[in-house]
């Protein structure tokens, strides 16, 4: 149920605006799809942009934005207030809602990512499925759907099909996470989601935290394997991370320096929202630590010619700094626009309660289990191929 | 004997007398219900396609009683710490400061303010808010399962059987009328008593009201007192620029107001 936070008035806020609606789990929504369009665009960087030096990296991306798009309707589920009722979205849509596309556009994206992870994995399937014995042999000859042929005209069928899904899934994530940004963008009644500019950036800190979290992951099973991290696949996704994020950051800027210049009649309202409510989670947290900082360090990395060493230091711990950014990004839209009443005289308070429903126990739950089911698809298939640099065999 | 005969006599016709008596009874009861029933008979059934309902507020006569509050909350069983329509009161100072409050949505109606001296107050005047039944409704619009929908006779109305409580339309409508059940996990907000109207009643607010600030009434009825009201008043409508195109009127609606 909705969260009964003991909330905290400034000024004149409607009655029924004193309860925040959408909670903490509608911050982790766009949160985790944003992990799903960000990892999958890096995976088709390689399988189809040919930038070879992320190949150690491709296939676990993939594998990464298939194990976060299971569970990133989760957090929407939490929500609900009738969650018995959630597939009526898909059954009975209406055809004027932004968010009654949602069914379709998650379900085909689903489609697409299950149908090449399978083709990037075939492979290696059959070869568990010939191996094991009895139940587990089983499973995995159903897992290869009972084909074991592997030569080299299935591995270039493979490649291929892979190739052209890479293709098609890229304006189908963009669609995806972009459309998050239109559910918010669209809303004419709250001014601080109402630009044109949510989509494209929605878009763009989703790909920085791919990213991110693609870095940051593979620098932790590389620590976990003892083996010496890639170092031109780490170069090659900082730089990528260091591009995204000034294009995301700048937008970011200038959604508000648009509002703040133009003066509407709004302004006044919002920013006092900006420079009150949202002071530490905004300015500080998310432009002034976690934009500037990574800015600062990737940029040193990008320009400057360094050590392995010092390298994985800058780039780690701004891919740690860009994932907070983003978490925060995602908290100053979602709460911050409800903190602002429609009346704009007044501003209410939220904190999520810790044991609740919608609670920062069982979001930090729903954002674990991504993680954990990559290392059950891990002990299924080999995520790193045997021949990248990242060592042989499972973690 | 005589005194006997003159007794039977009498309850001889006491007998009849109590015949006749149930007879006028029986029939004078059912008399009385002639009106009510001819009343019935009268009156049409509602026809939804002749009506498109809007609603009209005075703001120069409420005088901030709450009364329209408490009777919604008793009438629609409003959950505590919600509303389906509540009062606010504009406190205009001496220095051009604009102060809005509405204590527990006006459900006690408003205590004497006692941060602002009458000396200090230049003016002041109560506002009712509801659902302001917007003609193109962005809570209609936002809706992902249709749950929200605008009735042929203008009301816009939420279906608790296909309501799945997502919260979206809370977040698109601009007046802040809109909330989640706290219980029941659905939509709710002012349906305008449609379980009211379309019997021929008044809203439950405005059979409280004591002043006749507030009423609903059929836009398509020429004779009707709402367009009678629109007709001899300026009126104003709330948040005109998003395009939400309320039927909800207010007469003598300040600049303050949204």
């Amino acid at each position: 149920m909705h969260v009964e936070a003991i909330s905290e008035l400034m000024g004149f806020v409607f009655p029924n605006e004193q309860h925040v609606t959408w909670t903490v789990m509608i911050v982790l929504y766009p949160y985790i799809t944003g992990l799903v369009a960000g990892a999958f665009i890096v995976s088709s960087l390689y399988h189809l942009f040919g930038q070879e030096t992320l190949k150690p990296v491709a296939r676990f991306a993939l594998v990464s934005s298939f194990a976060f798009l299971l569970f990133a309707t989760l957090p929407l589920l939490l929500h609900l207030g009738l969650p018995m009722r959630a597939f009526n979205i898909m059954i009975t849509p209406s055809s004027t809602s932004a968010m009654a596309g949602f069914g379709i556009v998650y379900l085909t994206y689903m489609a697409l990512v299950v149908v090449e992870v399978w083709f990037s994995m075939r492979e290696e399937i059959v070869n568990r499925a010939l191996a094991e014995k009895g139940f587990l042999g089983f499973i995995f000859k159903a897992l290869a759907l009972f084909d074991l042929r592997v030569d080299d005209r299935t591995r270039a069928l493979d490649h291929r099909v892979v190739k052209f899904l890479a293709g098609l899934g890229i304006p189908i994530a963009c669609f995806l996470h972009g459309y998050v940004g239109f559910l918010f963008g669209s809303i004419k009644a709250n001014p601080w989601w109402s630009t044109p500019l949510m989509f494209i950036i929605f878009l763009l800190s989703a790909i920085v935290s791919g990213i991110a979290v693609l870095i940051l992951l593979f620098y932790v099973i590389s620590w976990l394997r003892r083996v010496e991290v890639d170092g031109p696949c780490v170069q090659t996704m900082a730089n990528y991370l260091w591009g995204f994020m000034i294009i995301d950051v700048a937008l970011e800027l200038m959604q508000v320096l648009s509002i703040a210049y133009q003066q509407m009649a709004e302004w006044e309202a919002l920013s006092v929202l900006i420079h009150d409510k949202l002071f530490w989670s905004h300015v500080v947290l998310q432009l002034l630590i976690c934009s500037l900082i990574p800015f600062l360090l990737l940029g040193l990395n990008s320009l400057v010619r360094l050590g392995q060493r010092t390298r994985n230091v800058l780039i780690f711990s701004s891919s740690v700094l860009l994932l907070i950014q983003v978490l925060a990004m995602r908290w100053n839209v979602v709460i911050g626009g409800q903190l602002m009443s429609k009346s704009f005289r007044g501003y209410t308070s939220y904190m999520p309660g810790m044991w609740d429903r919608e609670g920062l126990l069982v979001a930090a739950i729903v954002f674990t289990v991504p993680f954990l089911l990559l290392r059950f698809f891990d002990f299924l298939v080999p995520l790193f191929p045997s021949d990248s640099a990242i060592g042989k065999g499972r973690l | 004997m005589i005194e006997d005969g003159s007794d039977v006599l009498d309850r001889a016709s006491l007998a009849v007398g109590r015949r006749q008596f149930m007879k006028i009874g029986l029939v004078g009861a059912f008399s009385l219900l002639v009106p009510f029933a001819v009343r019935a008979a009268e009156r049409a059934p509602y026809k939804r396609e002749d009506y498109t309902w809007g609603f009209i507020v005075d703001t120069t006569k409420c005088m901030g009683c709450g009364s329209c509050v408490r009777a919604c909350k008793a009438e629609n069983s409003v959950p505590d710490g919600y509303h389906r329509t509540w009062v606010e009161r504009y406190t205009v100072l001496a220095n051009g400061r604009v102060e809005v409050d509405s204590p527990r949505g006006a459900l006690d109606g408003f205590p004497e303010d006692p941060a602002h001296p009458k000396k200090d107050v230049a003016k002041s005047f109560f506002v009712p808010k509801l659902c302001n039944q917007c003609a193109t409704a962005p809570c209609v619009q936002v809706c992902p399962v249709g749950a929200s929908y605008a009735a042929p006779d203008g009301v816009t109305l939420v279906d608790r059987k296909r309501c799945i409580g997502c919260g979206y339309c809370v977040q698109a409508c601009p007046y802040g009328v809109r909330f989640i059940h706290p219980q029941n996990g659905y939509a709710d907000k002012c349906t305008l008593c449609y379980h009211r109207i379309t019997k021929g009643l008044p809203t439950a607010c405005s059979q409280a009201c004591p002043v006749g600030a507030r009423s609903a009434g059929n836009l398509k009825d020429a004779t009707s007192r709402i367009r009678a009201l629109l007709n001899s008043s300026r009126y104003g409508v709330l948040k005109p620029a998003l395009g939400t195109n309320p039927k909800c009127y207010y007469i003598g609606l300040d600049k303050e107001v949204v």
